[in-house]
């Protein structure tokens, strides 16, 4: 499996990168969900049920008031986090507190990065970030041209930067992303916002082709809700699937209907053991066998 | 005064090449879009080089042709006999309300909507606040046979019905947002996200000066044809130039169209009027500004694109903005105008709700102008401040006011507006 290419940085990231590991031994389950949504006690326990549903790196989406990357599904839920009080401060908080043994990324908009702290600039919240536990960032409103600030702070603290491939992204783009971009490339499954989606988009191959040179795992998102489309993604060759609108869906669902914070737990661990399952099919699927050859 | 300073202006340069730049203006401006946007932002960074800056294929000249027969440019400076007694001052209104549609918004709109033919492109998209934005683009996509699709607020859509049926009438859609508080900021986060979806086909016309570049820059050399014509016509009816210039800004579009060929002659001063709302303060608890005046008391962030000043709280959230005008009720500022002001060439000033009221009634009493609300503003600054704006004033009366007749019923009724007529017929509404 591909190796982190910043990990011949001569830092201690090389040996025992989470990101990197997460990623070594087959298909990596990657779920995302709002913090703080519907509140922060409910969220720990929801954050901590994908983990033992078999989560390889979590996405943690700090709640930013205008998403403008995001469908009605994750805006709904980020309105309902920012509602019950979630800002940077208690995100940290989150994740300081959370009980968990896999990588977390922060997915969130850069303004929320910008002004963290008492210097404008992304250095602050980068290095609060580390401190608390964070391996790396999503960030979709930055595409490589605003990058540089981000990228930077982000290899002074040891912190990956994971960027978003799109559909449109050409050749001419995808060497200037590669050049920012660490931990996995989010290869972006379809044009549009997020959200979970009865079919799995034919552009994802194309995607993945476009990027087999590229030496970072590709994980697969955007309207990816069952194991048997997780099973398909991997199949066609990506090194992950990333699942968030399918599991916000799940909170929601709870939220709306008064059930305890249990259940849901319940009913998102048995959602990731099936998203992961999914997965696993797919590589199981793929021939001739992945291990050794190349596909 | 750009940072790059070049003047490129809407003339076209007769082949010469000019390049767009990076799209920075000092700290301010820049591109903060999803990846999947980045392509299309390219390519219209190229047709803006090769078409606006270049005039390749005669694209200036087919632009300036359509706006002058279909738009009714140029517009005339008035010189405002009652306002100029009251105020014992030279008061010259640049009137922006008599371009096609009623507001200056249709420069920018019929330039953006014909750019996109000229890319090939097959739909157009747009956001709009007190519509004025989405009747001149669909306006624009009727007369160049391009269907429109245009997103507005719930609460705007409710505030600015005659605006709504005009964009119907010229066979667009009108979509409604609903999320948040229903005003520009979600319009345009949702247009951005139709954007997203339909790209390849799709040009979503922005309507103001904000946003990734080259939109900034493009909209603004599109709207710059208001002060070209402004310092023409002062210098031809005063013999000089005026010494200050007023526009109210929300956005920014009229502000800049009304600047920009002004910018270079320091003996002009500019005032950019935001919408001060019911009060400057911004309850962080609540999030809420009572006010839409980014410029006066926001601070430095990125949204919808661009960085520039914001109205947020400590954390960098969006707090909701408020106008008594639909068309200044957005939380941000175009990046050029952040980066004049920082530099002090533009200075930014605001007026409440109640003084653009009464703004409104004094023009429309005083000079038989029913000006836009957002026009009302610059027109309440110019009643406070005449003493300090020197002996020749031109006023950006940036469009009409019919839109805004509900709005002012309601608005004038729960208030004591001491210039107003009796209104009691009208409670409940036209």
């Amino acid at each position: 499996m591909a190796e982190d290419r910043r990990g011949d940085a001569g830092d201690d990231r090389s040996a025992g990168d989470p990101v990197a590991d997460a990623f070594a031994d087959g298909p990596a389950f990657v779920p995302y969900l709002a913090v703080g949504d519907p509140d922060y006690e409910s969220s720990l326990a929801y954050v901590e049920a994908l983990a033992e549903g078999g989560a390889d790196v979590i996405e943690l989406g700090l709640p930013f008031s205008e998403p403008i990357a995001e469908g009605p599904t994750i805006q709904n839920a980020v309105a309902r986090a920012l509602e019950a009080g979630m800002t940077p401060t208690r995100f940290f908080e989150f994740v300081e507190e959370l009980d968990v043994d896999v990588p977390l990324v922060c997915m969130t908009y850069y303004n929320l990065i910008y002004q963290y702290g008492n210097e404008q600039g992304p250095r602050p919240f980068v290095e609060k970030a580390a401190s608390a536990g964070i391996s790396g960032f999503v960030v979709p409103d930055l595409p490589a041209e605003e990058a540089g600030p981000l990228r930077e702070a982000c290899d002074e603290f040891g912190l990956h930067l994971i960027s978003i491939v799109a559909p449109t992204t050409d050749e001419g783009r995808l060497e200037k992303l590669v050049e920012v971009s660490s931990g996995y490339v989010y290869v972006q499954a379809r044009l549009g916002v997020t959200g979970a989606s009865s079919s799995v988009s034919d552009r994802t191959g194309e995607s993945l082709a476009r990027l087999s040179d590229v030496d970072l795992p590709k994980a697969v998102g955007f309207g990816i809700s069952s194991g048997e489309q997780a099973a398909t993604i991997v199949e066609a060759g990506a090194d992950g699937i990333i699942v968030g609108s399918a599991l916000v869906d799940i909170v929601a669902e709870g939220h709306e209907g008064g059930e305890p914070t249990e259940a849901v737990a319940d009913r998102l661990e048995a959602t990731a053991r099936e998203l992961k399952r999914g997965a696993l099919d797919g590589y199981g699927r793929r021939t001739p066998a992945p291990e050794g050859t190349s596909d | 005064m750009s940072s790059e300073g070049e003047r490129s202006g809407t003339g076209g340069d007769g082949g010469q090449w000019v390049a767009a730049g990076d799209g920075k203006f000092g700290r301010y401006g820049g591109q903060y879009v999803p990846e999947a946007l980045m392509p299309a932002i390219e390519e219209l960074t190229d047709a803006y080089e090769r078409y606006v800056l270049n005039n390749e294929d005669g694209f200036m000249d087919e632009f300036r042709r359509r706006i002058r027969e279909f738009g009714g440019r140029p517009t005339p400076l008035q010189r405002a006999d009652r306002l100029s007694e009251r105020y014992d001052t030279e008061v010259y209104l640049k009137r922006e309300d008599l371009l096609h549609g009623g507001a200056h918004k249709l420069n920018n709109a019929l330039g953006q909507v014909l750019l996109a033919k000229y890319m090939g492109k097959e739909r157009i998209i747009a956001e709009t606040g007190a519509g004025q934005h989405g009747t001149a683009t669909a306006m624009a996509a009727a007369h160049l046979d391009m269907p429109c699709e245009v997103y507005m607020g719930e609460r705007d859509i409710n505030r600015q019905r005659p605006n709504v049926f005009r964009m119907k009438i010229n066979g667009s859609e009108v979509t409604q947002v609903t999320t948040g508080r229903g005003t520009l900021k979600e319009a345009i986060s949702e247009t951005m996200r139709d954007w997203a979806t339909n790209v390849e086909d799709t040009h979503y016309v922005i309507g103001s000066v904000v946003g990734p570049h080259p939109f900034p820059k493009m909209v603004r050399d599109f709207q710059a044809v208001i002060s070209e014509e402004a310092r023409e016509q002062a210098i031809e009816r005063t013999g000089d130039l005026p010494d200050s210039v007023v526009a109210c800004a929300g956005g920014g579009s009229n502000t800049m169209g009304a600047f920009h060929e002004f910018v270079g002659d320091g003996s002009v001063d500019l005032f950019a009027v935001e919408a001060g709302g019911s009060s400057l303060a911004v309850d962080e608890e609540e999030g809420v500004a009572p006010n839409s005046a980014s410029l006066s008391t926001g601070s430095e962030g990125v949204l919808h694109g661009a960085r520039t000043k914001l109205l947020q709280d400590h954390d960098g959230q969006i707090v909701e903005s408020h106008s008594v005008s639909s068309g200044l009720d957005y939380a941000g500022v175009g990046p050029e105008l952040a980066y004049l002001v920082d530099e002090g060439r533009v200075t930014p000033v605001n007026v409440d709700d109640d003084a653009a009221i009464e703004g409104f009634h004094r023009l429309s009493q005083e000079e038989g102008i029913i000006p836009a609300l957002e026009s009302a503003h610059a027109l309440a600054y110019l009643h406070e401040h005449h003493e300090e704006l020197g002996d020749v004033t031109v006023v950006n009366v940036s469009g009409r006011g019919d839109k805004d007749l509900e709005s002012v019923i309601e608005e004038t009724t729960r208030r004591d507006v001491p210039n107003a007529p009796d209104m009691s017929m009208f409670e409940g509404g036209l």
